[in-house]
């Protein structure tokens, strides 16, 4: 039988509203996926889609990029700004060929512990059903070190 | 202080009283807000006006308050302890340093219009008029939209009988601007409009009366002289209903709870059974009587004799069905208690509609920056913990605004927050986060993307460099204009790119499985 594929998330949460719902989460001992691994943010608009891509290609399966909701935001409206990119990033990816499934927006309040946690699991199964994104991490590596290095002038 | 009602006379005079100097802006032409409209204030039945108006008097004489009433803020910039703040004083047509107040404008003024703000609509005022006799500040102002000057160019008799010579037509709308350390906004709330419930017949049905409405109907000083009497002005009621949670507890409207509905209607049905003796009919959902002296006046009500049904009205109808019905209006509810669907027929309905949020407050939490709930009321730093202050530094709110409550609590409200603004002074220095975002002039290209990204106005474009400057006064740091910048100019301390991205490497480091990392 074959070992069952792991696939490695990376989710984005905002201090005030998702990355409290998943301390929630885990103060409430809610079980949820061990695939995902969180970065906390400031605000879900401090993401810069660069974070996004650099992640697929350092070996990401999916990412989850998650924030307060809409009109909520501990910074006003800076969540609206955060979905725009995402939209628009989305779109990117998909152009690139990364599945549009790997890529997720959650809002989250901070007593929304339950709803992250079931929000986190689903996604996670749904990357497994998509199958790993088949990034070679040390061709990414080269391919990274070719554009820090200096491109020959070519006379 | 942004905002003369109860709440905010009391910030006001607890800022005022401890010796610093205080702006009030007032959107009417007096100081008082709703609580001025009110006749008794419950549980204990002491009358609003007697407690209130030496308030108002204290705040409009008071040496470190200057008064705006007919006053609108148009325009907030700045950031805590360096606001800069303008008010639109709109044209009184009256010279408020002539005027003595002495109200005889008023009395020979032609023209009688409908009051639809400080008398619901049941009463009269003239086109110069002070809203009520108390008023604070005692200067009348014009409605130069029903004044026959104003409309047809003749009349003018307010002008000959002034003894002072303070009417002035030529008036205009004058800008001021202060600077101020702190804003504590204390806007208040709208009624309910019960009309968008239909089936309660408000505006159709002549004896449906919304809660406001009869708070002016039993004011000794309203416009029945404090007679309870149906809208034909003499025909003494016989029965009445009041109808809880109309507009608010109901998916359909408003979720919340009002919070002051079930006290004012226990407050409404006392009035009502003092004074016409009425059989009063309280439908109720559930009833929260949860303050100080609230559960014991809700006991009195039960041993007045008050009938209190427990279920949500489906209908207010004129529709006689049965003998007895006719000429009445009919209250259709089920009450859950029994298990019974029943008909009330009485004479008046009174609807105890839900607090909103004032009509304009986006455009409010926009101007001083600030945000709102779904709702719309205002939102505190912290629902427990910091209940008058915002997230934006230096403004606080209280009051309705935040929510709806009751005076109590709109009082005790009003004086937190004047503590936190004279704490605030008083320790004259701010600590903040040191979550900053900043900007590298040499890397800025002055593109301004960054400009409209900051909701908390924090980034001004310097015009003769060109460049672009993040205030670290106003920053919250978000971050967004870090990640929105193309020339990658802007970092956020703490939460930068290199520590984003190292957290990113050292998280997918388990998936890197194909580097052999043994030396060779």
């Amino acid at each position: 039988m074959s070992e069952q594929f792991e696939p490695v998330i990376i989710g984005f949460t905002c201090n005030w509203c998702s990355y409290r719902a998943a301390d929630m989460a885990g103060m409430g001992r809610i079980k949820y996926a061990p695939n995902v691994r969180l970065i906390r943010l400031m605000c879900s608009g401090r993401l810069d889609p660069t974070f996004v891509i650099k992640a697929f290609a350092g070996g990401a399966d999916g990412v989850l990029v998650s924030g307060c909701h809409p009109g909520d935001c501990h910074y006003i409206e800076q969540n609206y700004k955060a979905m725009r990119r995402f939209y628009l990033l989305k779109k990117l990816l998909t152009q690139m060929g990364i599945e549009p499934g790997r890529l997720k927006l959650l809002w989250a309040s901070a007593a929304e512990g339950q709803i992250f946690a079931d929000e986190v699991t689903k996604f996670t199964e749904e990357v497994r059903a998509l199958g790993p994104l088949h990034w070679n991490p040390t061709a990414a590596l080269e391919a990274e070190q070719k554009i820090h290095e200096p491109a020959e002038v070519v006379a | 202080m942004v905002g003369g009602g109860i709440a905010g006379i009391q910030a006001a005079l607890e800022v005022a009283n401890s010796g610093y100097p205080v702006i009030m802006v007032e959107r009417e032409p007096s100081i008082g807000g709703h609580m001025a409209q009110f006749d008794k204030t419950f549980p204990t039945l002491d009358c609003a006006a007697c407690i209130l108006t030496p308030r108002m008097v204290e705040v409009g004489s008071h040496p470190n308050v200057k008064l705006f009433s007919y006053a609108e803020v148009t325009n907030v910039s700045g950031y805590v302890g360096n606001f800069q703040v303008t008010i639109k004083q709109k044209a009184r047509s009256v010279n408020t340093d002539l005027c003595t107040g002495c109200g005889i404008c008023q009395e020979k003024c032609p023209k009688k219009v409908i009051d639809p703000v400080f008398e619901a609509g049941l009463g009269y005022r003239k086109a110069v008029y002070t809203p009520f006799p108390q008023a604070v500040p005692k200067y009348p102002v014009i409605d130069r939209e029903n004044c026959t000057y104003f409309l047809k160019g003749t009349c003018r008799a307010c002008e000959k009988f002034c003894p002072t010579g303070a009417i002035d037509f030529t008036q205009e709308d004058e800008y001021f601007t202060f600077d101020v350390g702190q804003i504590i906004l204390a806007t208040g709330w709208d009624l309910f409009d019960a009309r968008r419930i239909p089936q309660y017949g408000y505006g159709r049905l002549a004896n449906v009366f919304s809660s406001l409405e009869f708070e002016r109907l039993s004011n000794a000083a309203g416009p029945t002289g404090g007679k309870i009497v149906l809208r034909d002005g003499v025909t003494v009621p016989k029965s009445v209903a009041i109808i809880h949670c109309v507009g608010s507890r109901d998916k359909n409207y408003n979720p919340y709870c009002s919070a002051i509905c079930c006290m004012q209607s226990l407050k409404f049905a006392h009035l009502v059974r003092e004074r016409t003796g009425a059989e009063v009919y309280n439908f109720y959902i559930d009833m929260r009587t949860p303050a100080k002296g609230y559960e014991e006046f809700y006991q009195r009500l039960l041993e007045e004799g008050t009938h209190f049904i427990r279920g949500k009205v489906a209908e207010i109808t004129d529709a006689a069905r049965y003998p007895g019905e006719e000429g009445k209006l009919i209250v259709q509810a089920e009450n859950t208690l029994v298990g019974k669907q029943m008909r009330v027929p009485v004479d008046m309905v009174i609807l105890s509609a839900a607090l909103e949020p004032r009509h304009d407050f986006k455009e409010v939490a926009r101007l001083f920056g600030i945000s709102c709930s779904e709702e719309g009321w205002l939102i505190e730093r912290h629902p427990k913990l910091d209940p008058v202050a915002t997230m934006t530094e230096g403004i606080y709110i209280a009051g309705c605004a935040q929510g709806p409550k009751d005076i109590p609590a709109s009082v005790a409200q009003g004086t937190a927050a004047a503590a936190r603004v004279v704490g605030k002074i008083q320790q004259k220095e701010i600590t903040m986060e040191p979550i900053r975002a900043s900007i590298d002039q040499d890397k800025c290209s002055g593109c301004r993307i960054c400009n409209n990204m900051c909701p908390f106005n924090a980034i001004s474009f310097i015009e003769d460099r060109m460049v672009s400057e993040v205030n670290p006064a106003l920053c919250q740091g978000c971050g967004t204009c870090v990640a929105a910048c193309p020339a990658g100019a802007i970092s956020g301390t703490v939460f930068s790119d290199q520590a984003i991205l190292a957290q990113l490497d050292g998280l997918l480091l388990n998936n890197v499985k194909a580097i052999d990392l043994t030396p060779a």
